[in-house]
């Protein structure tokens, strides 16, 4: 396997007393689109400004694309697009002359730049506007102009820091279709959000932070086995023998969890597609069939799920000592 | 014993900072870029094209009612072109007297807004994840900010010259020439000082309001109250206790060396000098006895470059001073505010 994209080592950052990242072990490799959620200040933003060497760590080691961005970073910035969490520009210019300016930056051949532009700003459906005023931009087409810029250095490796934050439901959704396009290109890239389900659609793996640290990792389905002890959640509408029902469900294998919710609606979770089973089973207690459901557990389930068990635990402790 | 332990530590100290100093590429990659965007903005904006109304109006006002008093005496004055720059007549001060005034204003107003106005905008972090180093960046809004300075000072003196050979007749010799653009250059980097003093506050603080009074506070400053400081510190300093012709002389020096830590004194004694040949010393005669210095021939160029050069590498050092303060200051500010 070839190395990481990102690759970081005991990554720490002190603000003063205050630990904003710590001791955080990350990689990421090519071609993956990573999720790096979790709610605001738990350190997403100070990762992101470490990994580009917009930052100092204070200890441990980071490494993208194979360089250190605080020794290297004119390498690594013109090989990494970063999209910050609230994109500005220069409101007066242009959206054409707001990209020049980048792509000059990026010391692009004076004869590319516009086409490079031009490729850009189609890819993002805003070739119309290339010579208006960006002040007269919305925000959704402010976030888009944000990722035709990054589209300019033609990066391997994409950092977006909350790319749907603010953005109204279709804009979100725009960009998220950007966001899978651009995946298909084999670009890997790194997203961060604190909306759990908006990302959850985008990412092959995430990392959930809490107060600095990378709590839990891995595919949404790894993450909804492990913690709620199942990636499925099944709904079942039933009349009947509300214990006869149960029952039965309960002798399901590969069962995690079941519960009823009223007298006529079943919940259960479980690792696998449970449906023709539990159908049988309900069949089987001399229960009437109406409806039966499944979903993919959503990561704002596991979060809270998650963070419950751990503060149950934090509570315990106390009483135990 | 002592000096065994303490070798090798110092010596991994000065590794370490190496290792942490050590960036790889040219600290100056899309300087020019940097330059180029700011220049454009500058030579565009609102603001520039008011402050270069005025000074050409000034320059236009000036220079009209100087060449009405020249042309009677085009005959006995060898520096007619230099008159241009330093003749005054009522209600108009002399053009010199209005540079020195609306030069730190265009400083100011080039400078007071370059950092904290791309951390407002929010471009701030969106430019640094650019392959650039912070040093380009700061460096490229110096340099536009002081190439638009040179680029309307030059204009002004073109335009100066063009309506002397208009409305005198006569061309400009060679010496003079050589005088005005020395002039040109100390107007500049005195602009320059105002320019990175903007920026330094404009890094200092957040608000573009805030950089711009506080410049505007620091001009107050050495325009009206450096004077009266430095004459207060004199006496303080070297007081007069038995009425000597020395304490006198002393305490006059301490007063015009104190004067000189402020750079419209720097800038006003380079301009004397340059622009009146007849001036042969700065001395404790400066400048309030500015007439009684003439005492017959003109200086050459070459002397009278000699006697403001301490003044003339004084403006361009604190310019530099000034600017390795804003460079070390907008190396150290966080990303985010
Ligand atoms: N310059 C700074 N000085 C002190 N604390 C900071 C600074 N920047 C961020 N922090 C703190 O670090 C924590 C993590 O912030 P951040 O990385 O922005 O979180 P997120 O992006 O996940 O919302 C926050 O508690 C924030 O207050
Ligand atoms: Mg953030």
């Amino acid at each position: 396997m070839s190395a990481p994209i990102i690759q970081t080592h005991e990554l720490t950052k002190k603000y003063g007393n205050f630990t904003a990242v710590d001791r955080l072990n990350l990689s990421v490799h090519a071609g993956e689109v990573f999720g790096l959620l979790g709610p605001n200040g738990a350190g997403k933003t100070t990762t992101i400004l470490m990994l580009l060497g917009l930052t100092e760590p204070t200890s441990g080691s980071v490494h993208v694309l194979g360089l250190d961005p605080s020794r290297q970073p004119l390498k690594v910035k013109s090989r990494v697009g970063y999209m910050p969490d609230q994109v500005g520009f220069y409101d007066e210019l242009t959206a054409y002359e707001n990209l020049a300016y980048i792509a000059r930056l990026n010391s692009i051949a004076g004869d590319q730049i516009k086409k490079r532009i031009d490729e850009a700003l189609a890819r993002v459906g805003l070739e119309q506007v290339a010579r208006k005023r960006v002040g007269t931009f919305s925000r959704g087409m402010r976030q888009r102009l944000g990722v035709a810029e990054v589209l300019i250095k033609q990066p391997q490796l994409i950092i977006m820091d909350e790319p749907t934050s603010g953005l109204d439901p279709e804009a979100s959704h725009e960009l998220l279709d950007m966001i899978r396009s651009l995946k298909e290109e084999g670009i890997t890239l790194l997203l961060s959000s604190h909306l759990l389900h908006q990302v959850q659609a985008v990412c092959d793996r995430v990392g959930l932070f809490s107060h600095g640290k990378m709590v839990l990792e891995g595919a949404v389905d790894e993450l909804a086995q492990q913690v709620l002890g199942g990636a499925y959640r099944i709904q079942i509408s039933a009349d009947g023998a509300q214990s006869e029902i149960l029952k039965a469900l309960k002798n399901v294998p590969g069962l995690a969890h079941i519960r009823a919710v009223n007298s006529r609606l079943y919940e259960m979770e479980a690792a696998r597609d449970l449906r023709p089973e539990a159908a049988q089973a309900v069949l089987s207690a001399g229960g009437r069939l109406y409806k039966l459901d499944v979903q993919a557990q959503s990561l704002d389930d596991i979060y809270t799920a998650y963070f419950k068990e751990v503060e149950h635990d934090a509570s315990r402790v106390p009483t135990a000592s | 014993m002592t000096q065994a332990v303490s070798q090798p530590q110092v010596k991994r100290q000065a590794q370490g900072v190496a290792a942490r100093r050590v960036r790889e590429g040219s600290p100056w990659t899309g300087m020019w870029a940097v330059v180029a965007k700011e220049m454009a903005d500058h030579l565009s904006s609102v603001r520039m094209a008011i402050l270069e109304a005025l000074i050409v109006l000034t320059a236009i006002g000036t220079m009209y009612v100087a060449t009405q008093d020249i042309q009677q005496r085009i005959s006995r004055d060898e520096f007619l072109y230099l008159r241009l720059f330093t003749n005054a007549r009522d209600p108009l001060p002399a053009f010199i007297g209005l540079l020195a005034f609306f030069i730190p204003l265009v400083a100011i107003a080039l400078g007071f807004d370059s950092v904290n106005g791309e951390f407002n905008r929010r471009t701030m972090p969106r430019i640094l994840a650019q392959p650039i180093y912070r040093d380009a960046l700061l460096l490229g809004k110096f340099l536009a900010g002081l190439f638009t300075l040179a680029l309307v000072c030059t204009a002004v003196w073109l335009l100066i010259f063009g309506m002397g050979v208009l409305r005198l007749g006569v061309a400009p010799g060679g010496e003079e020439v050589g005088r005005a653009l020395l002039f040109l250059l100390a107007t500049i980097f005195f602009g320059g000082i105002w320019l990175a003093l903007a920026m330094v506050f404009s890094i200092l603080f957040r608000q573009p309001a805030t950089a711009a009074l506080a410049s505007i506070a620091a001009w107050l400053f050495f325009i009206v109250f450096w004077g009266m400081i430095a004459g207060l510190l004199a006496q303080a300093l070297s007081p007069i206790r038995f009425g000597f012709a020395e304490e006198y002389i002393a305490q006059a020096n301490l007063q015009l060396a104190l004067g000189r830590f402020s750079p419209n004194t720097l800038y006003a004694e380079t301009m004397v000098a340059l622009l009146r040949p007849e001036i042969r010393s700065l001395g404790i005669l400066m400048p309030s006895q500015m007439e009684g210095a003439i005492l017959g021939a003109p200086l050459p160029l070459s002397e009278s470059l000699v006697l403001i050069w301490p003044q003339l590498t004084g403006l361009i050092a604190g310019t530099i001073v000034l600017f390795a303060l804003a460079y070390v200051l907008f190396q150290r500010q966080e990303i985010r505010p």
